[in-house]
């Protein structure tokens, strides 16, 4: 069985549409980033989160709503407490959030005790029967603020890294331009997974930074084995025209495209449906970068090549750079 | 008889050394030296307790405080292990900074107490009634003096006085100022209301505070028993001179008192025993023989644990630490004295504890969602290309192996990103298949024969497979350079598995390829 057999399908003649695409998409990113902002976990912000099961042992006792403990976690002095239910409402398994701001460099060490507490007096019916601990405290992250801070420096520090790694690669391989329309090509996929994280609230934690990162890897080996084949259909096609090699050769490496990208989608989506709650975010970064990585590869990254170097009266001068290489 | 070959030395090398880090997880019964080479579960899969810890090294000389660092973990570790935790690992994290993982820990409390207890022990002569009360007068003097310099107090003030323009009846104290209206005399002390006690911790905590202090003397507050928060707190006027300090301590054990004891204090309660060295000893002797009449202070971490009175001179160097604990405190409080203080206090930057029963969820789901993205990329594997299909599937398989024998064999931890890292890695392992198989069709497209496609697709396909890995490998390596814990679990996992992949498209494949598929002059190839 084959699929995508010979195509001959206009990717380098319908760019415009797709840069039009891609600026849409950039620009709904960049108003979420800036309108709505990017939430991020206590991984960064510093904090407490914790989740908690109150679900009573007796089952005549009625099950806690989430404005109740909103409120006594208010009266207690912790009025920006976030709330949410983990799983089905009938568990009763909650997720307390608090965000703190201090600039104290120390994680306020009774934050967490004090929550049990109220949790504790509050609450005496549904923690009875259960040891605190284990039974009711599922589990408790405490992040300080100097940690929190340093993250956010080294994971920016960490993606703008690997970006300038694979400038240096694909020069060295390949040619500057390549190199450089690639890199555009990733801050493409990236704004836009962000600003979907932005406009969907979704939480920025450090594993979606390495999503981001796995996604920044993975989205360049599409657009790798596209270069790859153009420097490889430069050599045998010398006379022609760089868009029109452009265009063969993603002509020819698309069946692979699609299946690989297929593939890593599969596995990205069974994370998604079956991983469990704690993956399913990762996952989801996962999902996006895989969609707008293969069509950043197929449409942005070889294109703006074409469009760069016309720009810059340098078509002749890159193919040619480009099928000396080895 | 077949050449020697590299190719088919390192498939049998490969093979091996996966079925031997692998065979401890399927075989219960090995011997010990095979089954201790078993994949670890990181603390997100096994539920536990981690503490990130930062080593205050401000107060120490650079010379001192190189060696703090190591000489903190050194104590730390001696704690936990006569707290008795299993596999605890305690690493050092940059210059200042302690890892402390400990699996199974669900007390998180009492571990935290006992990590970061400086466990500075010290014996200090408590002031008499009327030393105290001229002492506290001069304090609260002082701060009126400087009210300005204590906004806190400053504000109480304020408040203060509102309160009495508002009132006739009252009438203006000029005598006594903010502090010691928050402090009043008790039984022997002086109290500290629960309300106000935060106030006085943190200024306490004040270098300017200290400076308020009459020289030769120190504030400090009695332990608060556990359980009870709003209870009040008893303050104590202490000498500075420190008559004995931890290092006369020889060692510490906890003893239950007698029901029919007369003290209230150790009737039927656990209590510590300490026991000193024989210079301590001494020492002991003479203070307790000097201060007949007086209250002899223990203070730990600044905190009076129990101001017992000094009936008569005590020889023989013991005494006895009582304040109203639960046997697991007395217990850990006995471990913090016997394993020493630290060199530089510390203190937590970050802390997650995670349920047993979580963990086992997520390695249950994470599994789920592996096998069925192993399942369906097999299953289109097979479907898209056949026979060819079928043996990169057992690669594959091979692979995912691999992944976690590499794992095993160089002491990693599985975490649940890493978890992720294999999932995400079946997808992208078929890729260099992928890319070999379609450049072998476009080959054998031109008229080629299966053996001729085959060489010709490999030999083309290598580069293009060796490009696009290095860069997803670049990602992953400055992933790893920039993570911790379970991130890094992450990019270890995906390394080796891109690595994986590559040698089982590159050599695994295309030897079963060369060996059963298109040997000789077969005329067709299943792909």
């Amino acid at each position: 069985m084959r699929l995508l057999q010979n195509t001959n399908i206009p990717f380098v003649g319908v760019r415009k549409i797709a840069y039009v695409i891609s600026a849409i998409l950039i620009l709904a990113g960049l108003i979420g980033l800036f309108a709505r902002g990017l939430n991020w976990s206590i991984d960064f912000t510093s904090g407490v989160a914790t989740k908690v099961n109150l679900l009573a042992l007796d089952s005549n006792v009625a099950p806690i709503q989430i404005d109740e403990l909103r409120s006594v976690l208010m009266n207690n002095g912790y009025p920006e407490a976030e709330i949410q239910h983990v799983g089905a409402e009938e568990s009763s398994t909650f997720m307390i959030k608090l965000k703190s701001q201090q600039a104290d460099d120390e994680v306020s060490a009774d934050t967490k005790t004090r929550i049990i507490e109220i949790i504790r007096e509050n609450f005496p019916e549904h923690v009875k029967g259960r040891d605190i601990n284990t039974q009711v405290i599922l589990e408790i992250y405490e992040v300080g603020p100097k940690v929190g801070g340093e993250l956010r420096t080294q994971s920016l520090l960490a993606v703008c890294i690997a970006l300038v790694l694979m400038i240096a690669y694909i020069w060295f391989r390949f040619e500057l331009t390549f190199g450089l329309m690639a890199i555009v090509a990733l801050a493409h996929d990236v704004i836009i997974i962000v600003g979907i994280f932005a406009l969907t609230g979704k939480e920025i934690s450090v594993q979606i930074i390495a999503a981001l990162l796995t996604i920044v890897g993975y989205s360049i080996n599409d657009t790798i084995v596209i270069f790859d084949r153009i420097r490889e259909d430069l050599k045998a096609k010398r006379k022609e025209p760089l868009a029109q090699v452009i265009n063969i050769s993603i002509n020819q490496t698309l069946s692979r495209t699609i299946i690989t990208s297929g593939t890593t989608l599969i596995t990205a989506l069974a994370l998604y449906f079956f991983g469990g709650a704690v993956l399913n975010d990762f996952a989801f970064a996962i999902v996006l970068g895989v969609i707008f990585g293969t069509y950043s590869s197929i449409f942005i990254a070889s294109n703006l090549v074409i469009d760069f170097t016309k720009a810059t009266h340098k078509e002749k001068q890159t193919a040619q750079h480009l099928s000396k290489r080895k | 008889m077949k050449k020697f070959s590299w190719r088919g030395l390192s498939i049998i090398i490969f093979i091996l050394v996966t079925a031997f880090y692998l065979a401890p997880l399927a075989i219960p019964n090995l011997p010990g030296w095979w089954s201790q080479h078993t994949l670890k579960l990181g603390l997100d899969l096994k539920g536990g307790m981690q503490i990130l810890l930062e080593v205050d090294t401000s107060q120490l000389s650079a010379a001192d405080a190189r060696g703090a660092v190591d000489q903190n973990i050194k104590i730390i570790r001696e704690r936990i292990d006569q707290f008795g935790v299993a596999e605890p690992s305690i690493q050092k994290l940059g210059e200042k900074r302690i890892m402390v993982q400990l699996p199974g820990v669900s007390d998180f409390q009492a571990a935290e107490n006992l990590i970061k207890q400086t466990a500075m022990l010290e014996f200090k002569v408590v002031a008499q009634p009327d030393e105290a009360r001229r002492i506290l007068d001069t304090i609260d003097a002082n701060i009126t003096a400087n009210i300005d310099k204590f906004p806190a107090l400053n504000e109480l003030d304020e408040l203060d006085k509102q309160i009495l323009a508002e009132s006739d009846s009252l009438e203006q104290d000029s005598k006594s100022g903010v502090f010691n209206s928050l402090i009043r005399p008790g039984e022997m002390d002086y109290e500290v209301q629960y309300d106000s006690v935060r106030l006085i911790q943190n200024l306490m905590a004040d270098s300017l505070f200290h400076q308020m202090i009459p020289a030769g003397w120190d504030l400090s507050l009695e332990r608060a028993v556990s359980g009870a928060p709003r209870e009040d707190r008893t303050l104590h006027v202490l000498s500075s001179a420190v008559q004995l300090s931890g290092n006369d301590l020889a060692r510490a054990k906890v003893e239950y008192g007698s029901s029919t004891s007369t003290d209230p204090r150790i009737a039927n309660k656990p209590y510590i025993s300490i026991e000193m060295k024989r210079e301590g000893a001494r020492k002991f002797e003479r203070v307790t023989a000097d201060n007949v009449g007086k209250r002899l202070a223990i203070v730990l971490d600044d905190v009076v644990y129990s101001a017992p009175n000094i009936q008569e001179r005590i020889g023989g160097g013991r005494a006895q630490i009582t304040g109203r604990f639960t046997s697991a405190e007395a217990n850990e409080l006995a471990i913090v004295l016997n394993t020493g203080n630290l060199i530089a206090p510390i203190k937590p930057v970050s802390t997650s504890i995670i349920g047993a029963t979580l963990g086992s969820d997520s390695i249950r789901s994470g599994s789920l969602a592996g096998m069925v993205g192993l399942a369906i990329v097999m299953l289109f594997m097979i479907f898209y290309y056949k026979l060819s299909g079928l043996i990169t599937d057992l690669a594959l398989i091979f692979n995912v192996g691999f992944v976690l024998a590499i794992l095993t064999a160089f002491g990693g931890t599985l975490t649940l990103p890493g978890i992720a890292g294999i999932i995400l890695t079946i997808g992208m392992a078929v890729d260099a298949n992928v890319l070999v198989f379609e450049r072998i069709r476009e080959e054998l497209d031109t008229g080629k024969t299966p053996r001729s496609a085959v060489d010709s697709g490999y030999k083309r396909a290598t580069i293009t497979v060796w490009d696009a890995n290095i860069t997803t490998l670049i990602a992953a390596a400055v992933l790893y350079q920039f993570g911790t814990g379970p991130i890094r679990g992450f990019a270890i996992t995906l390394t080796i598995g891109i690595i994986g992949s590559m040698f089982c498209a590159l050599v695994f494949v295309r030897s079963i390829f060369d060996t059963f598929v298109v040997t000789g002059t077969k005329k067709t190839l299943s792909i």
